[in-house]
């Protein structure tokens, strides 16, 4: 039997202070970073263009940028693409033109102005209209699913757990926010849709050792609640590292092979895995065991159940 | 504790894994490019379909395959240099008024499979294509069903004679103007009889009697459901003139449409032409040169109105009575002129139309008759206020201009040419008249065009990611858990046979995301093993038996995994919610996933750990 973690006795509520400092921090800078820089919004939430462009050699970014300005695009942004060949231009909702002219000026302009032949790879352009609705959905797609899960968790465990389970989730998704925020990496729906997964994933761990800490509290005769939640945690240690290990593992396949689109995409879920990991065995334990849980609170349904038979 | 498998349990699992790998074959043929032929409104004859096959052998293609699937005839080439070679040779052939020519993919399986089983359908972003969300201008349907009032009233106004009475039409709102209090009492009747419309009310003031009226809230919802509608149905003809396979044409919300157009490269002509509200008019010329300069500047005669011819830019004074309007056009060609040579529209009228045509044309040899070109503009853009504040705007822009008068020679009837076009503006306007008008006119409010090199690239960082990490995963498990490991890794195997299969009987769609989702599952999939394996250790650790272990591990771990999975399903289905299309994708995979995944890593590898180990007498266990 190898094993990486063996039978381990950590005392993981112990170290609650350590975890409430350090959580507390990356939560506050997190919510810093998203006060002072904002995210960088990609235009699936402003509304404007992002055209792909691939020449046949290295492009000539100040050629592009210059070529761009001359035709009335002052305000585009010009960038590499993962190749030097690849150029990605981003411009804002135009005040000169209408709807979709844009795209078909910006890539007859950069033909006309190089002497290889530019291939279009890719336009996006979405209305700024749509934009901000896209950004209400998706804000109300990430509270609609902690909502559900909240109430999920409140049916199949109980009220302290649902919410341990939240802290712990909200804790996630603010500190993996703020990692897009502090570094400027842009957010796009793809983002989003890894946030709402790191969601489920985290959730996932935390479900886990919940299920565990409630297995232990009416298994175990002896041992106060800590002790109990600190054997929990430490009996599905080494199933919370390999799981976090595999999934790591498919999602750096998906980073470094998946190609540029989906970088973004792998790099949300890479953090929030490794957040997410971190939260279930120190936030979401921890806030469960700081809300009191009791012996008492695991067993509702057998209360009831009892009531029933001694009834009239 | 035997850990001995029932029959039922095997026999379920070979049944899946067989079915599953089935339905699955298909994708790994992949797909070739090919040409289809249909007929327009009919079926293909059986000349038509020999005239097929001879013109591709005499283009001299190299190796093809002919397939005819119900109402058409195709050829499957194995490049796609064949496959623009054979459109060229078939385009001089054939007639694009009666045939529809479209490129299009098509599984590269063989005959008998290609008949139960498709490959999964691929998404624009990995296939190339143009995908554009479209919002109708409901104002402008509102506004045209309220005209269509006003032009009924006066019809009425008119039928019973009530002189120095008007309508006009004003912020949504119609307005007559009576005489006195009688009549407006007795047309307000009048007009009811029309239907449960609109909503009238009586209103007096400075010796005028005034019925002032606004469609009703479901009058307006009817006329915006059928502009959408009516639009849809359009859009599709418009799609098939331009020849594209398997377009997406869906309604999305109350006042816009979603059109995806896989394989199309050029999104600028796409959009020209489903956007466009191009439309024909034929009205005779009133009076002479002098007439017209006066007019512009400032004598319109009654009954007339005054244009610009398109080329000079020249006043013209046309007749107000439309004679035949685009609606009454049946069917249209481009081509050329015969003898000026110069690009011409042939237009074919319906019965109404030639009619009319004919009386007009009969009582007026000699004089001229003007063809107007009109096209409706509306576009969203953002204009920066005075206040400095951006917002949005919605303009608009009608065009009408003359595109060619011409002396009536002859009688018309239901076939004649206009000159006066472009050659690509005649053929487009040929496709707009054949394919109908728009009820409303439409703006395209997003787009996002994939380029076929980009798709390819997709694909194929898609493929390796996901070999890549399954391969990764897989020798983890082996390293970690040894034999165990290698069940854990055949289940994980099976749930991706199993979710290609899924994906390809319900012809979701997949896309970049779709994959990334289904990478994901892989890392996710195999924590049903995990907890199990890490229960089985456990159990062992605990001094239970190897039987006991075993059957305990799959035992205990069954609620967490339950519960572990209902939770991102629940985050997936939010997703699903949320999506456009790339996101949803991601969504579909990840949900199928979950569910095979409960499939393969609980009961799939408890049958092998079962008939593996089970019912042996074992002192330890690979894991």
């Amino acid at each position: 039997m190898k094993s990486l973690i063996g039978d381990l006795k950590i005392d993981f509520m112990g170290k609650r202070k350590f975890a409430l400092i350090l959580s507390s921090a990356l939560v506050l800078v997190a919510i810093a970073a998203l006060f002072s820089r904002g995210l960088n919004l990609g235009v699936d939430f402003t509304g404007g263009y992002t055209i792909e462009v691939g020449y046949e050699t290295a492009a000539n970014l100040d050629e592009v940028r210059t070529t761009l300005a001359s035709n009335g695009f002052e305000e585009a942004v010009v960038q590499t693409f993962g190749t030097n060949t690849d150029v990605l231009i981003r411009i804002p909702p135009s005040d000169e033109l209408t709807g979709v002219q844009l795209s078909t000026k910006v890539t007859q302009a950069l033909e006309a102005a190089s002497a290889e032949e530019v291939t279009m790879r890719r336009v996006e352009f979405v209305g700024p209209q749509v934009g901000e609705e896209l950004r209400e959905t998706g804000g109300l797609a990430v509270l609609a699913a902690l909502f559900a899960i909240v109430c999920y968790i409140w049916i199949r465990f109980e009220k302290k757990f649902s919410v341990g389970s939240v802290l712990a989730l909200v804790h996630d998704v603010v500190i993996t926010l703020g990692i897009f925020a502090l570094f400027q990496i842009e957010f796009d729906l793809t983002i989003l849709a890894a946030l709402l997964a790191v969601i489920g994933y985290s959730l996932n761990d935390t479900i886990v050792v919940f299920d565990r800490i409630r297995e232990n509290f009416l298994g175990m005769r002896r041992g106060s609640p800590s002790e109990i939640i600190n054997v929990s945690v430490n009996q599905t240690l080494s199933r919370t590292i390999i799981t976090s290990l595999t999934t790591l593992l498919v999602l750096l396949a998906l980073f470094f092979l998946g190609g540029k689109i989906i970088n973004g995409f792998a790099l949300a879920l890479i953090i929030g895995v490794v957040v997410g990991t971190y939260s279930s065995i120190f936030v979401a334990s921890t806030a469960v065991l700081q809300l009191g849980i009791t012996k008492e609170d695991l067993m509702p349904v057998e209360k009831e159940g009892a009531e029933f038979e001694e009834g009239p | 504790m035997s850990n001995t498998n029932p029959l039922w349990k095997t026999l379920l699992l070979a049944v899946v894994l067989l079915v599953g790998a089935f339905y699955a074959l298909p994708n790994l043929f992949g797909s070739d490019p090919a040409i289809q032929i249909s007929s327009r409104g009919g079926q293909l004859t059986d000349a038509d379909k020999a005239k097929f096959t001879q013109t591709l052998e005499a283009a001299g293609l190299g190796e093809y395959e002919i397939r005819e699937p119900a109402d058409r005839i195709m050829a499957v080439f194995k490049d796609s240099e064949a496959q623009l070679a054979a459109q060229a040779a078939l385009e001089l052939e054939f007639n694009a008024l009666q045939y529809t020519l479209a490129q299009s993919l098509e599984s590269a399986s063989p005959e008998w499979l290609r008949k139960v089983a498709s490959p999964m359908y691929l998404g624009l972003d990995l296939r190339g294509g143009v995908h554009f969300l479209m919002e109708v201008d409901m104002e402008d349907a509102i506004n045209s069903a309220e005209e269509r009032y006003v032009s009924d009233w006066k019809r009425i106004l008119r039928a019973e004679k009530k002189k120095g009475s008007s309508v006009i039409h004003r912020n949504g709102v119609l307005t007559a103007r009576m005489r006195d209090a009688a009549t407006r009492d007795e047309m307000m009747i009048e007009f009811g009889k029309e239907g449960q419309l609109l909503e009238m009310t009586a209103r007096d003031e400075g010796g005028n009697f005034f019925i002032d009226a606004n469609l009703t809230q479901q009058a307006a919802d009817d006329e915006k459901r059928t502009a959408l509608k009516q639009n849809i149905v359009t859009l599709r003809n418009r799609i098939n003139e331009l020849g594209v396979s398997e377009p997406v044409i869906q309604q999305q919300g109350l006042e816009r449409i979603v059109v995806q157009l896989p394989g199309v490269q050029d999104p600028t002509r796409a959009r020209d032409i489903l956007g466009a509200t191009a439309t024909l008019e034929y009205r005779l010329v009133h009076g002479n040169q002098s007439v017209w300069d006066n007019a512009a500047s400032g004598t319109i005669p009654a009954g007339t109105q005054l244009f610009k011819e398109r080329d000079t830019g020249r006043p013209i004074l046309l007749k107000r009575d439309i004679i035949v309007t685009g609606d009454q056009i049946k069917d249209a060609s481009s081509g050329f002129d015969q003898d000026s040579g110069s690009p011409a529209v042939f237009v074919n009228l319906d019965g109404e139309g030639a009619r009319k045509m004919r009386e007009v044309s009969a009582e007026n040899i000699g004089n001229l008759m003007a063809v107007v070109y009109s096209e409706k503009r509306v576009s969203k853009r953002i204009v920066t206020g005075a206040d400095g504040v951006k917002k949005e705007v919605v303009e608009k822009s009608t065009i009408e201009e003359v595109i060619n008068s011409a002396t009536i020679r002859d009688v018309l009837s239901h076939r004649f040419q206009t000159t006066g076009l472009g050659s690509e503006e005649a053929s487009n306007l040929a496709l707009l008249l054949r394919a109908g008008a728009l009820k409303a006119p439409v703006v395209i409010i997003e787009e996002r065009t994939v380029g076929a090199s980009l798709g390819a690239d997709n694909i194929r960082q898609g493929f390796y990611s996901a070999l890549g990490g399954l391969a990764l995963v897989i020798c983890f498990m082996i390293f970690y858990y040894k034999g165990f490991g290698v069940i854990a890794g055949l289940a994980l195997v099976t749930n991706v046979v199993l979710i290609i299969a899924v994906l390809s009987t319900l012809q979701a769609t997949l896309t970049l995301p779709g994959i990334a989702g289904i990478v994901l599952t892989t890392g996710m999939a195999v924590d049903a093993n995990v907890l199990i394996f890490e229960r089985i250790r456990e159990e062992l650790r605990a001094g239970s038996g190897v039987q006991t272990a075993i059957s305990a591990g799959y035992d205990k771990a069954f609620s967490t995994i339950a519960d572990a999975n209902v939770t991102t399903l629940i985050a997936a289905v939010v997703l699903f919610s949320l999506g456009t299309g790339p996101i949803k994708g991601f969504a579909i995979t990840l949900s199928i996933g979950i569910l095979t995944s409960m499939f393969t890593a609980i009961l799939g590898s408890r049958v092998l750990v079962n008939a593996l180990y089970g019912g042996r007498r074992m002192n330890t266990l690979p894991i």
